[in-house]
């Protein structure tokens, strides 16, 4: 089916089912740990052995030898494989650092060997025994340091955000110098690791030429298409199974070391094997967020009018990489004749910079709100005015392109309201509660929306119930929910006669689990294949198929009504599609918005900033699900407290690597740092994006909420700070005189 | 290998070990009860938080061979799919959970934390060490703060805690 021309009335209106806050269908296996995630399949591939991965202990250079005796002759032990032990592997499409073989080292904790033996502790305790000898070379390893040498370079995030390396409208330099009210500052974002609680993890089965991973991944057809390149076997011969992830946030949407190491461990040892990337290795043997240095000029006039905005973004990767595409947002989110953008690339040997919750808009949007913060304020303007002057209806860049919606007032409105903003005061430090310094900030919210083919197949079996197969996963977003929810929907049943099965690659190739287009994507995909499953049930029951309705379990039309498994016959009835897109994407620009409001209480003498409350209003087009939509904005906005106050991937600039990289040293919210968090969605339907009429919403939470808690805290203390993480050192040297 | 009897959800379980083995393999591999999570292996996450004769400990901290005799109590101990414990099922109905991997941990904590207040234990935040500790949500979410849920489920779980403790949501 080929979604090319805007959704009329369609069966998903009735919104029986799709809209209404269910429960999670996988609540009761999640909540009594019966879910069973990558590493503890003990119900397939009989026979398990264990692997150990051991990651380089150096940032850069290469491996002279190892000396894997003592580990061979330890108890236990099976196998052992070295990245000596074979040429370099090739590379999946989605990779930029080098994943096994060979014996350069790109970056810290690659893997280098694979120990597998009877036991966990016996793995470990033979991969320490393996003796290496390095030879270092010199790495570039500080941004800021390689910042001269840096290239221009276009990006696309593949998840939304892009930009081309340097992006021009009307007279940018000319306009600012003319403008009456203008601010020139520079903004840093660090480092930061996805730090998912479930470790990347990978049980590998032979049989023959064929292999079988159970793995925890974001893409399915990625991952086996990357997998198979990697290991130069056809794709054919491999199938990935990945029905429960316990979090990726974009670390599991590209292959990694642990389905790699596997595959060969197994082969290796003629016998199935499982392991998992060890807690230790994970931010410096996978990807992470990498750090930014972003330079936003903005001028206006004295009426707070924009007329010239720039927005550059430098940060660095492996070579071969790509650079975080920060300024994505600023092409579209403020009005404005006078416009650049630009994206700088510098060459670093840490490890690989990828896609984590939001690429660009995280990290950008953290820069930008408080640049807009600090422009309403140098103006004399109250933060959410100025927005509003400078909000567009149609693509700033291309003024005949309309927003499909766009509710970005009303978002900072009802928010403003909700909130109680009028208590704000405008002169910041004003507020004060015992030791506490108390602050309002705001800011605006924005996400592309991005739709993507995704296919599924519904099978109707003789007793009314539907299963739904597709390779679409569940990251915690709420998938199986949503999915089984648009096939009740279309099939007239209850929530209960449908069965989902998802994540492994022998059903339809999905949309997969990234750039907030998983829900709106995959749940198209199963409506392209109920409809053809409807057309299929009334061919069989001798109804029109545009007349007959499908409700309570029966189809009907005029005043016949036939129980609608009596079309399946014994042998079922199956229908698979997948959802297609046409020019809408080109014609509209599709995005999703956001109001993010924040209290913090800075504390006078000690530094310690508290979020007291939080309030986020969407528009995000038709929410599938209000329960999991909310928990997919509240876990976002949690996500964003940590950017801007505590989470930082701390480099050791002399021997290249991320020092924190465990969940002591690298500090991620946990409940004493979080409120009561309150979530509005906005009524809205988008016909333009798909027929389900919806829009991803999953990184719209992140987006923004990080300048928000910043400049809160800025209206606490009257203290700006431009470089996240906003920890307490930065604020301690000057704090006001306590009274 | 070393013998040793746990006693897991009531039921005797005797075991050779390789004495290395933390309590929280030997519950993931020896018994397959894998409800019990591996987020760090380090006791930095909390998913591996079980009872050990009616306390929480970080299973993934403690060798197996050390609790010889002791009894433990795993998220498979409190309730099945099909009949839930009231704190799993205050996790459902509030969405106390995403990926749902230090969903386990979340609830054992969950339910060793209104234990422990019961018990008048006092935590970081208890201002009068000689009063009964107060079911505020300060008090939740200090207690709960050893259990990391990155999905960032916090203001959930405190709802689903509080609505188990009988207090209004």
């Amino acid at each position: 089916m080929k979604f090319d021309t805007p959704a009329t009335s369609n069966p998903i209106d009735q919104l029986r089912v799709v809209g209404q806050p269910v429960d999670r269908i996988d609540g009761p296996l999640k909540t009594t740990g019966t879910a069973p995630y990558a590493y503890e399949r003990h119900d397939v591939a009989r026979d398990q052995a264990y692997g150990y991965v051991l990651g380089a202990g150096i940032g850069k250079g290469r491996v002279a030898a190892m000396d894997t005796a003592a580990a061979k002759a330890a108890p236990g032990v099976i196998a052992v494989v070295t990245t000596l032990d074979m040429p370099r592997l090739g590379k999946g499409e989605m990779n930029t650092a080098f994943l096994f073989g060979g014996a350069e080292i790109q970056h810290y904790h690659q893997a280098i060997a694979v120990v597998v033996a009877e036991s966990f502790e016996q793995a470990r305790d033979a991969a320490a025994m393996i003796r290496t000898r390095y030879v270092r070379e010199p790495g570039r390893f500080d941004l800021a340091a390689e910042a001269p040498k840096a290239q221009l370079a276009s990006a696309d995030s593949g998840e939304g955000s892009g930009a081309p390396q340097e992006d021009r409208t009307g007279d940018f330099e000319g306009a600012f110098a003319q403008a009456a009210v203008t601010l020139d500052e520079t903004y840093s974002t660090p480092d930061e690791s996805h730090a998912m609680m479930e470790p990347h993890a990978t049980i590998a089965a032979w049989e023959g030429e064929k292999l079988t991973v159970w793995t925890s991944s974001q893409m399915i057809a990625w991952g086996r298409r990357d997998l198979a390149k990697t290991l130069g076997i056809p794709a054919e011969n491999v199938r990935f199974d990945s029905p429960y992830i316990g979090g990726g946030f974009g670390g599991k949407l590209f292959l990694r070391a642990d389905a790699v190491l596997a595959a060969l461990g197994a082969k290796a040892a003629g016998r199935s094997v499982k392991l998992a990337l060890t807690r230790p290795l994970i931010a410096n043997n996978t990807t992470h967020r990498p750090a930014t240095i972003q330079r936003i000029r903005i001028g206006a006039g004295r009426d707070g009018r924009i007329t010239a905005i720039a927005h550059e973004s430098l940060s660095g990767d492996l070579p071969e990489g790509q650079p975080e595409t920060a300024v994505s947002q600023t092409r579209l989110l403020y009005a404005g004749a006078n416009r650049l953008t630009a994206l700088r690339l510098a060459v670093l040997d840490l490890p690989e910079g990828n896609s984590m919750r939001a690429p660009g808009e995280a990290p950008g949007l953290m820069a930008l709100e408080m640049a807009m913060d600090e422009m309403a304020e140098r103006l004399g303007m109250d933060p959410i005015d100025f927005r509003i002057v400078n909000d567009t209806q149609v693509d700033p860049e291309h003024a005949e392109r309309p927003f499909s919606q766009r509710q970005l007032v009303q978002c900072l409105r009802i928010g403003a309201e909700r909130f109680g903003w009028n208590r704000r005061s405008a002169t910041p430090g004003q507020r004060r509660e015992g030791q506490w310094l108390v602050g309002l900030g705001m800011a605006a919210g924005f996400r592309n929306n991005l739709v993507m083919k995704s296919g599924a197949r519904v099978r109707l079996h003789g007793n009314g119930a539907v299963t739904v197969e597709t390779d679409m996963t569940d990251i915690g977003t709420g998938s199986y929910t949503i999915i089984a929810q648009t096939a009740a929907e279309m099939m007239g049943l209850p929530l209960e006669k449908v069965t989902v099965r998802l994540g492994d690659s022998d059903f339809p190739v999905s949309s997969g689990s990234g750039g907030q287009f998983g829900g709106n994507s995959s749940t198209a995909g199963v409506y392209a294949a109920c409809v053809k499953l409807r057309e299929a049930v009334a061919r069989r029951l001798g109804f029109n198929s545009a007349e007959a309705r499908f409700e309570g379990g029966q189809v009907r039309a005029g005043n016949r009504s036939v129980p609608l498994g009596q079309a399946a016959g014994e042998a079922g009835l199956t229908a698979e599609d997948q959802m297609e897109y046409g020019d809408l994407a080109e014609r509209y620009q599709q995005s999703t918005f956001a109001g993010h409001f924040v209290e913090v209480a800075v504390h006078a003498a000690t530094g310690e900033t508290r979020v007291r409350r939080m309030l986020a209003v969407c528009a995000a087009g038709r929410i599938l699900n209000p329960k999991s939509a909310r928990s997919q904005v509240i876990g976002a906005m949690t996500m964003g407290v940590g950017a801007a106050l505590m989470e930082e991937l701390a480099v050791d600039k002399r021997h290249g690597f991320f020092v924190n990289h465990d969940l002591a040293g690298y500090e991620v919210p946990v409940h004493a740092d979080i409120p009561h968090q309150e979530v509005i969605f906005l009524d809205e339907t988008d016909p333009i994006s798909s027929p389900m009429k919806a829009k991803g919403v999953g990184e719209l939470g992140i987006c923004g909420v990080g300048a928000a808690v910043a400049n809160a805290v800025y209206n606490a203390t009257g203290l700006r700070v431009r470089d996240y993480p906003i920890t307490l050192d930065k604020l301690l040297d000057r704090l006001p005189e306590l009274a | 290998m070393s013998r040793v009897t746990l006693r897991v959800n009531g039921e005797e379980r005797s075991l050779e070990l390789d004495p290395r083995t933390t309590l929280l393999d030997a519950l993931r591999e020896q018994l397959q009860l894998t409800g019990s999570k591996k987020g760090c292996d380090h006791g930095q996450c909390g998913a591996c938080t079980v009872m050990v004769e009616g306390r929480r400990i970080y299973s993934c901290l403690t060798l197996a061979v050390m609790h010889d005799g002791e009894a433990v109590t795993t998220i498979e101990g409190l309730g099945r799919p099909d009949a839930l414990h009231p704190m799993q099922a205050a996790f459902v109905k509030h969405d106390g959970y995403q990926c749902g991997y230090c969903t386990p941990g979340q609830i054992c904590a969950s339910v060793a934390t209104l234990q422990e207040i019961e018990a008048g234990i006092p935590s970081h935040v208890t201002a009068d060490l000689t009063a009964a500790p107060q079911l505020t949500a300060e008090e939740i979410r200090e207690r709960m703060s050893g259990n990391i849920c990155r999905c960032g489920a916090y203001s959930n779980i405190v709802e689903a805690i509080t609505e188990v403790a009988g207090r209004p949501a």
